[in-house]
């Protein structure tokens, strides 16, 4: 195979694109997973109720992409919330396995009750009109609606990185995640900041469902296989690290790209190639503290 | 001998002898009460492969995310021994079995460096490659599997197409698998593996060489899952990629959790319940996937230990 | 009832000398529906698959000619294991007679097999492989609505000839998507065009620009989508996005079913060809079938082919039971009837099973309708070209099904 130049670029642009929606995804799983310590196998189902939402929004009330992008991750976040109140929550301090046991039931009700009521092959969501079209970049013609998706991405991750890691906010968020009691002794709620943080996780997830929701078919099972993906990424990004799963997330997307022009069979299963080798020489991931 | 003391000084192995007993007379009349032979059969194939897989973490504190890659393979391998090689059921078993240990050093040799959510990573990356590499090689015909495998005469002389004759095979080899693990849990071996679990630094600096013993157990494990894998082909008389897709890992994880980690029994009876749901549910039409779901949230709410493990802690019993 | 122990195993020997005798007075049939209810196919087969099983029931008219006929369904959850336990316990404990829709390749071979070995029956609707009635066929089983040698055929065919010449595949990496490939490639050369690259992409792919972006520089005339499901829909998505369609390039959907265009919307699916051998709105009966089959859908939609496949198969079943005058239970006995009266149904018309068990009738190449075109509610197809049905299936020459070498 002849490498061309210009398809090459493409495919990274391409892949820059993906990498935002794993940017994204694997950001809110790490933010879960840092303050909460629980692997939240729901992510890909909080996903897929950002675009479905998305899709009521429209269909329903009337409300289009725009206001949706604030109006889902809040919905389905304040959902999120309820699920931690109700049932998170009694998972405090025990082993890993069991918050992603209860994550994974939770995933299922959440996609069966979803196919029960919409069917499996979905509903269709259009591009907002403003961002409809394209425009030749001599090596590709790029949709504008990608565009958007990275500069929208790469901003909230931004954002989400500042708040938590330069914000009073954010160090109380991780202080309250290394020392609870000690946290709890200078006033703060420290129950309801893990539910916030919950929330804001599952927020984000939804974002990704909606910027998604114009590319992809919203289907029940859009975020079924997923989850898996996503996963990987935290762990090469080094568990709960924000800027870690940031990067990672934008790197895997390009790496993926560049699979899918030279072995494009092998590029779901290229992540975790790249996670076994990067476990093995860094076993902590990428930038993650040694625990 | 006064118990309650020092409760992992000695296991009450008369607990387990009584439930073993009536573990084994159950199974042993289930063709004379009707249920169906081959629900049981595929019960005790999982119900192996859940207590290999029990090994692992129950006892080494491994959590292995991968597990299914060696049902997987001893499957395909025990399936293409018999089908294309025309070998015979005990070679084919014993090909499969092969199979599934070669592989448990080669990824064991891997994983086992590293610990906790990294060592369940490893084995879930290692087994999604796996699944791509079987995607790919033409022996294992796709997502159409491998079909119509023969049953044969096993030993020459034992005709495995007859359910009755076939479910009593499937029960020796489950009650073997069951014992070896047993008697390793029970060993010095399970011991130390248990004081590794425990405070891995301690064992450590006791001056065992804790990574030897984790292999063993990840050996071991591995070897008995593909022991039952190989099993399950003469069951469900197919091999195909749903054995080595990482949802199958995830349930394997489940039976374990649901049945009790880390309990003796556990594992049994965690799959017989899973897969029961599955069998029972299928005619419940698009719900099943919700109940399931649903059983999952309260088994983790309200009854962690799991059935048997609930049971135990009840009646202050180790089971 | 329940304490059959020994009843169940010994029944088996005792229910092969019995049927031979008394089964003429024999009128009660049980039904099972083995589909699937929950994933990624639901919409194609499903619950819909049950609901026509049950039409066919009811049009049948069999209660009142004395017949006794149960149905029941399943969710194999497409899975081989489950699919075959369930057909094991169907057959054995529930006493069923006949295995309808069994969609999902990989399940329906395996159940194939299961059937085979109980002489019983399965009336396939759903599964994609010609391998059921060729290099696997069984006496046991007759397989409904289409496969992936008639939908490369009927879709290849048709495009070369209107000038598709060059064609490039994007194929999913799987056995169906190979072999949908494979049987067009050959359609394709055979008739003068050219196949200038193809594209293998994982099963369940989310994002297909990368492999878009390598078919566009092809330049290939038609885009050929050797894949199924939600990685149909997301190609052709993102195919509008990246304007393929509008730059020139046709997409040929090979294995692409009515409820997978609802679910897109025409405005994204517009332009794209397609085969089917059913269509609801073909003429008045097939719009009277799905006016009722609709009302019963909690989701109220048209029948697609498979599920139309289900109550076509279903009624000529009844009609071969019809005719031997009692239900032998002995799957071989009643396919062996079901080959030797010509199928004539409302759904599919004339056409007939073949011996390697393949129902052969028309099959029609479709496009789908521009939004401007489309009068009323899932008013989707323009019809242009019917392949007859000796054309549209495999041939027997060409079959390798052991059956046939007698």
């Amino acid at each position: 195979m002849s490498i061309n130049l210009q398809a090459l670029m493409a495919q990274l642009l391409v892949g820059l694109i993906n990498g935002s929606f794993y940017a994204l995804l694997s950001l809110g799983l790490a933010v879960i997973f840092g303050m909460l310590n629980i692997i939240n196998f729901a992510h890909g189902a909080v996903y897929m109720m950002g675009a479905f939402c998305a899709y009521f929004l429209l269909n329903v009330m009337g409300i289009g992409y725009w206001p949706a992008l604030i109006i889902a991750p809040i919905v389905v976040g304040i959902f999120g919330m309820i699920l931690e109140r109700t049932m998170l929550q009694w998972l405090a301090g025990l082993d890993h396995l069991y918050g992603l046991l209860l994550t994974f039931g939770m995933a299922l009700i959440i996609q069966g009750v979803f196919q029960n009521y919409f069917g499996s092959s979905g509903l269709p969501y259009a591009i907002p009109a403003e961002l409809q079209g394209g425009m030749n970049l001599g090596f590709m013609f790029l949709p504008i609606y990608r565009g958007w998706v990275v500069i929208c991405s790469l901003i909230v991750c931004l954002a989400t990185w500042f708040l938590i890691e330069r914000t009073r906010l954010g160090a109380n968020l991780r202080a309250a995640t290394e020392n609870p009691t000690l946290v709890r002794a200078f006033g703060i709620n420290v129950p309801r900041m893990i539910t916030l943080t919950y929330g804001l996780g599952v927020g984000l997830a939804a974002l990704a469902g909606v910027l998604s929701a114009p590319i992809n078919q919203v289907r029940p099972l859009m975020g079924a296989d997923l989850i898996i993906v996503v996963f990987a990424v935290v762990v090469i990004g080094g568990m709960g690290s924000i800027m870690g799963s940031i990067i990672t997330g934008f790197a895997l997307g390009i790496v993926e790209g560049l699979t899918k022009y030279f072995y494009p069979e092998a590029s779901n299963t290229v992540v975790f190639v790249l996670m076994v080798l990067v476990l093995l020489v860094k076993p902590s991931g990428l930038t993650g503290r040694t625990t | 001998m006064s118990d309650d003391t020092i409760p992992t000084a000695r296991r009450p192995v008369r607990d387990e002898m009584i439930a073993f007993v009536i573990m084994t007379a159950l199974l042993l009349v289930v063709p004379l009460t009707g249920v169906y032979p081959f629900f049981v059969m595929q019960g005790l194939c999982f119900a192996l492969l859940a207590c290999a897989f029990n090994l692992l973490i129950g006892y080494g504190g491994l959590l292995s995310f991968g597990h299914a890659m060696f049902l997987g393979t001893a499957g395909y391998v025990t399936a293409h021994a018999l089908k294309v090689w025309g070998l015979s059921p005990e070679l084919g078993i014993l090909a499969g079995v092969a199979g599934a240990a070669a592989l448990s050093v080669l990824t064991g040799l891997i994983a086992i460096r590293r610990q906790g959510i990294y060592f369940a990573m490893i084995t879930l990356a290692l087994s999604q490659l796996l699944y791509f590499v079987y995607l790919q090689t033409p022996f294992t015909h796709g997502e159409d599997g491998i079909q119509g495998i023969p049953q044969g005469l096993l030993f020459g002389f034992i005709n495995l197409a007859k359910p009755i004759t076939l479910y009593y095979v499937i029960l020796t080899g489950f009650l073997f698998g069951f014992l070896v693990i047993y008697r390793a849990i029970n060993s010095p071996f399970g011991e130390v593996l248990k004081a590794i679990r425990e405070n891995e630094p301690r064992a450590v600096s006791l001056g065992y060489k804790t990574d030897q013993y984790k292999l063993l157990a990840y050996i071991l494990s591995g070897t008995l899952a593909g022991f039952a894998g190989a099993l399950k082909v003469f069951v469900a008389q197919n091999a195909s990629l749903t054995d080595v897709h990482w949802s199958m890992s995830g349930e394997i994880v489940l039976m374990t959790l649901v049945g009790g980690l880390g309990t003796v029994f556990g594992p049994v009876v965690g799959a017989f319940v899973i897969i029961a749901m599955q069998q029972y549910l299928a005619g419940f039409g698009q719900w099943v996937t919700v109940i399931q779901g649903g059983i999952f949230v309260i088994c983790v709410l309200t009854f962690r230990r799991g059935v048997i493990g609930e049971i135990a802690h009840y009646f202050k019993r180790s089971l | 009832m329940r304490n059959k122990a020994s009843a169940v195993l010994l029944g088996a020997a005792l229910a092969l000398a019995a049927s031979g005798a008394a089964y003429a007075q024999d009128k009660t049939v049980k039904i099972g529906v083995l589909t699937d209810n929950s994933g990624l196919y639901a919409d194609l087969g499903g619950p819909g698959s049950t609901v026509a099983a049950q039409m066919a029931i009811e049009d049948s008219g069999m209660a009142a000619k004395g017949w006794k006929l149960d149905l029941i369904s399943a969710d194999h959850q497409n899975k081989p294991d489950i699919g075959t336990s369930i057909a094991r316990q169907w057959i054995d404990v529930e006493k069923v007679d006949v295995l309808m829709d069994v969609l999902n390749s990989g399940v329906a071979l395996a159940v194939n097999n299961v059937v085979k070995e109980k002489n019983n029956l399965m009336i396939n609707s759903g599964a994609a492989t010609s391998d059921l009635t060729n290099a696997q066929c069984s006496p046991n089983t007759v397989h409904w609505t289409y496969d992936t040698y008639m939908l490369a055929h009927s879709t290849g065919q048709a495009l070369v000839k209107a000038g598709g010449d060059t064609w490039y595949f994007l194929t999913a990496d799987y056995a169906f998507g190979a072999a949908l490939e494979r049987d067009t490639t050959a359609v394709v050369l055979a008739n003068g065009g050219k196949v200038v690259g193809t594209v293998k992409h994982p099963l369940n792919t989310a994002d297909f620009s990368s492999f878009l972006l390598q078919a566009q520089a092809s330049k290939a005339k038609i885009i050929g989508m050797a894949n199924a499901g939600g990685d149909t829909t997301n190609t052709i998505k993102q195919a509008a996005e990246f304007g393929i369609v509008s730059g020139g390039q046709k997409l040929a959907g090979l294995l692409l079913f009515i409820s997978d265009v609802h679910s897109l919307g025409l405005p994204v699916a517009q332009g794209l060809n397609l085969s089917a051998t059913f269509y609801w709105d073909a003429n008045d009966q097939t719009r009277e079938f799905s006016k009722r089959f609709s009302e019963r859908m909690k989701t109220k939609s048209k029948p697609t082919m498979v599920q139309a496949g289900v109550y076509a198969g279903l009624l000529h079943y009844f009609k071969a039971l019809e005719a031997l005058g009692g239900n032998p239970h002995d799957g071989a006995k009643v396919a062996d009837k079901m080959k030797e009266i010509p199928t004539d149904d409302t759904l599919f018309g004339k056409g007939m099973i073949q011996p390697n068990g393949r129902a052969i009738h028309p099959a029609y190449l479709f496009e789908v309708k521009k939004p401007s075109e489309s009068k009323y509610p899932w008013d989707y197809y323009k019809l242009i070209g019917t392949t007859p049905a000796e054309q549209a299936f495999r041939p027997l020459a060409e079959s390798t099904c052991p059956l046939l070498k007698k």
